[in-house]
Formats: structure tokens, C-alpha cells, sequence
């Protein structure tokens, strides 16, 4: 039985100033669903991503948020970063950044409960003192996902986190990912270049290309479909 | 050496400024405002200017010139890319004024000196309660944005993305910076005052564990530079600024010195 939609976007399209990134985008995506977003660079896969995130207004169509958009809450994990490697901040510190509810500078006991749950379930509670500026690239790629699902989002989507690792790294990362997604029953969006890592680990794709948009099970989505959407 | 009341206000206003200064430092070295800081100082040298001018007291021409400037910096700054060339043009243009203003004044070189420089015997009790209540105000704000502040200042990617509201904060950021730049140039002047709201948070960074620590730490050393600058001052008669300054460099060095060899280890 396929489950509720969560997220539907209607004939949605983004234009910038004499430049249409993309039109009539339709898709609908389900609660738990794992879907890989892929395109050449430029063809609109953050803008997209940003749309979603309010922080594009569409030019047209509309974007529903199911049941409500006050239901739906979003972990993003962006691409770049700039964090100071003298920074003294700890991993812990950091995921507790995106805790914003409370009005007090410190944490109240339930969002310390939330940190210390999120460090458990990403692996991260033995290195939680260290110095985020210091982690290797695959531990701060664990913390900023850490950071975007510690107000248990039911979206979240990954920004091409995967980019920059080296494959045992980048295997560990998508693994755990994986893991959240049957236990949480969480939905995901992978933007990404890499095919087989959206072959092995996502079941929907969406291809953006500058002729046009082409969705479906990620089976039918080949090596040579990806060059000739490339190409055109 | 507190018999005397001008040494009283100076050590009351130097503990003020150091605590706002150590706090402020932080988020000015988190954020990357350092050089944003040293054109405030020249701007509130302008505005002091402008209030000896306008016949006004200098904290007064200050306040109206670094808040007003904040906010068109904060404004043509937006873009980080664009900000150091932005804060190029506004310093050149606030520095001329400054020396306009005092032309038009006609006031010597060494009134001049006072508002670059700092003067530890020109403040007034007035001084010190009008210090207080600016920076309560500055540590009201920072207490309720502490949270948004520290995200947008430590992790701007995650803020924006979280959908803070960072333009305004960082131009409520800038606005509580003038204040302290217009309370700091009371005792270390506008041309110095840089150094209190970057050189100990900067050391700070390297020996501690946390942003709270780091706070703490700033704080501590701002004080220490500050004291120890206000007792040499008395006893060789030579400007604080020049003692404050040392002080906090020294202790700057030690860091980086220290930082290198945590590195190489």
C-alpha cells in the first residue's frame, strides 16, 4: 500500500530575471519515500531544493506541504560550509545550534535529551567533545546531518553531502542514512551526480535537464538515460 | 592611586568595557568582523568630532554616527564578497569627516589626540553611570538573541538554511557593536578600540573548549589588559591605550605560538 503523500508540487516553476531554471514541475512524494534528485550542474537542483525550503518563491505552480505545512519539518544538509577549524565548538554544540525553540542561551533539559538522543542514533557520542573545526570530512558530514535531523524532521534532504568523500566514508554516511530512513519511517531527498550511489540507495528519481524533467523508479534510470538528459 | 576619583571612574568604566568587550569579541571573531570593527572606531572618531562640532558630548556624536553607519555597512555588506572593499570606502569617507569636523571646530591637535587615543583623567562619574546603562541595553539584546546570534555567527550556512531571519540579526549584531565601539572609546579612544572587541576573543579562541568558555576567557583578558593597563599608566604616565594594547598582543602571540606548537605535537 503506498503511503501519504507528504510533499506535492504542482506545475511549479522558478525564473530568474530573463533566466527560467525550470517549469511545470509536477511530483508528488510519499512519507518514508527516498528519491535521488540528478542533473548537470546549473540545471536548478538547489534551486529547487531552496524552493522547497521557502526560501525560493516559485514564479508559478504551488508547493503543498501534507497534512500541513505546519506538520511537515525539513532537515537540510547543504553542500558547502564555513566553519573555522579554531572554532571551540563542539560536535555536540553544534548539532544543538539548530535548536532554536527555547528562548534562553542555554539548553533546557529536553533539548539536551534531543542532542544526546541525535549523537546516539548518527554514531557521534564518542567524539561529541571534539572540536567540530577538527573532525575529518566524513564526521562533520555525520554532524551536519546530526544538526538537520536534531528536530526530528520528517524531511530530510541531503545537498550533494557525499561529494567530497572517499567511498568507505561516503558507503558509512549513506549506510547510516539508510538506516534512519526504515527506522523513522523518514522521507529523503539525495541531490547528487553519483548514479550508482542513487541506484543503490534511493527508489525514485527526478533527472532535470535543460530539455525537460523525467521522473520515475529509480530501475529505470540507466547510465545512458543520464548522458543523453546530460547532453542535450 | 584610588584616593584619586578620576582613577575610580577609570577602573569602573574599564571593568564595564572589558565585559562588553570580551562578549561583543566573539561574535566579531566568529563572524569575521575584525577589520568591520577598526571602521566603526574610525567612524565613532568622526562622530566624536562631529558632537565637539555640533557642540555636543563626544559619546553623543559617537553613538549617532556609529549607529546610523551600522546600518548602511550592514546594508552594503550583505554580500560578503563585496564587504571589504564597502568598509574600504566608508572608513575613507568617515576619517575625512572626521578631520573636517574638527577643522570646523577649531580644536588643537591634541583634542584630537584625546578622541583617537582615549583619555583615562576625562571620565566624569556621568560618564561611567551613562557607560552602565548603554552596556545593560547591549546585554539585554545579546541575552534574548543569544541563541539565533550564535548559530547565524558560528554556522551562517545552517541559520540561513534553518530560515533565521541573519540580515537582521546581523545588522542588530552591528547596531550593538556601535554602541560598544561609542562605550569603549571612552577609556582605550576610537582608534584602539579595536583592539578590546578582537584581540581577546581572538586568544581566547585558541584555549578554549567552548563558545561559553571562549566568552568567559575573552572576558578574563580583556579585564586583566585593562587593569594592568590602567596601574602602569599611573605609575610610568604614559597612555593606557599603549599599555592595553601591548598587553593584548602579547597575549595574542602566546596563543599563536602556542596554537603551532599544539599543531606540530
Amino acid at each position: 500500500m503506498e503511503s501519504a503523500p507528504i510533499l506535492k508540487l504542482e506545475h511549479l516553476g522558478v525564473t530568474f530575471p530573463n533566466h527560467p531554471v525550470f517549469s511545470d514541475l509536477n511530483l508528488t512524494i510519499r512519507q518514508g519515500e527516498v528519491w535521488s534528485i540528478i542533473g548537470k550542474n546549473g540545471v536548478g537542483k538547489t534551486t529547487l531544493m531552496r524552493t522547497i525550503l521557502h526560501q525560493l518563491r516559485p514564479t508559478h505552480g504551488s508547493i503543498t506541504y501534507l497534512p500541513s505545512q505546519s506538520e511537515v519539518t525539513i532537515g537540510y544538509v547543504p553542500q558547502f560550509r564555513n566553519i573555522d577549524a579554531d572554532y571551540p565548538l563542539t560536535i555536540k554544540d553544534f548539532v544543538g545550534l539548530n535548536l532554536t525553540g527555547w528562548k534562553l542561551p542555554w539548553l533546557s533539559a529536553k533539548e539536551r535529551a534531543k542532542v544526546e538522543k541525535i549523537l546516539d542514533q548518527t554514531g557521534l557520542r564518542q567524539l561529541a567533545k571534539r572540536p567540530i573545526g577538527q573532525a575529518s570530512g566524513g564526521e562533520k558530514q555525520k554532524a551536519y546531518l546530526a544538526q538537520a535531523l536534531v528536530e526530528a524532521p520528517n524531511l530530510l534532504i541531503l545537498d550533494e553531502s557525499t561529494a567530497s568523500l572517499d567511498p568507505v566514508t561516503k558507503t558509512e554516511l549513506l549506510d547510516l542514512v539508510a538506516e534512519l530512513n526504515q527506522r523513522l519511517h523518514l522521507t529523503v531527498l539525495f541531490v547528487t551526480h553519483d548514479i550508482p550511489m542513487a541506484q543503490k540507495y534511493t527508489q525514485q528519481y527526478l533527472m532535470l535537464t535543460p530539455s525537460g524533467i523525467e521522473q520515475g523508479p529509480i530501475k529505470n534510470l540507466t547510465t545512458e538515460k543520464v548522458w543523453e538528459g546530460e547532453n542535450v | 592611586m584610588f584616593s584619586y576619583e578620576f582613577m575610580r571612574n577609570a577602573f569602573a568604566a574599564g571593568t564595564i568595557i572589558a565585559i562588553i568587550c570580551g562578549i561583543m569579541g566573539v561574535f566579531v571573531i566568529a563572524r569575521n568582523m575584525s577589520f568591520l570593527t577598526h571602521t566603526l572606531s574610525e567612524i565613532g572618531f568622526s562622530g566624536a568630532a562631529f558632537g565637539v562640532f555640533a557642540g555636543w558630548a563626544p559619546l553623543n556624536g559617537m553613538l549617532l554616527f556609529t549607529v546610523v553607519s551600522s546600518v548602511i555597512v550592514g546594508q552594503l555588506s550583505a554580500r560578503s564578497e563585496r564587504r571589504e572593499a564597502a568598509t574600504s570606502a566608508i572608513s575613507a569617507l568617515f576619517i575625512g569627516l572626521g578631520i573636517l569636523f574638527l577643522s570646523l571646530a577649531n580644536k588643537n591637535a591634541s583634542y584630537a589626540t584625546s578622541i583617537l587615543f582615549g583619555s583615562v583623567i576625562g571620565i566624569s562619574a556621568s560618564d561611567v553611570q551613562q557607560m552602565l546603562w548603554l552596556s545593560l541595553l547591549v546585554l539585554v539584546v545579546i541575552f534574548v538573541i543569544y541563541r539565533f546570534l550564535k548559530f547565524d555567527s558560528f554556522d551562517h550556512t545552517g541559520a540561513r538554511v534553518k530560515g533565521l531571519w541573519t540580515n537582521v540579526l546581523s545588522i542588530t549584531f552591528l547596531v550593538l557593536l556601535a554602541l560598544s565601539v561609542s562605550v569603549a572609546a571612552q577609556i582605550v579612544g576610537s582608534l584602539l578600540i579595536f583592539i578590546l572587541l578582537t584581540l581577546p576573543a581572538a586568544t581566547a579562541k585558541y584555549f578554549a573548549h567552548t563558545v561559553g568558555g571562549m566568552m568567559l576567557l575573552a572576558i578574563a583578558l580583556a579585564l586583566f589588559g585593562v587593569w594592568s593597563g590602567l596601574v602602569f599608566s599611573y605609575l610610568t604616565n604614559y597612555p593606557v591605550s599603549f599599555f592595553i594594547a601591548a598587553i593584548e598582543a602579547i597575549f595574542y602571540f602566546i596563543a599563536l605560538g602556542w596554537q603551532r606548537l599544539q599543531t606540530a605535537g
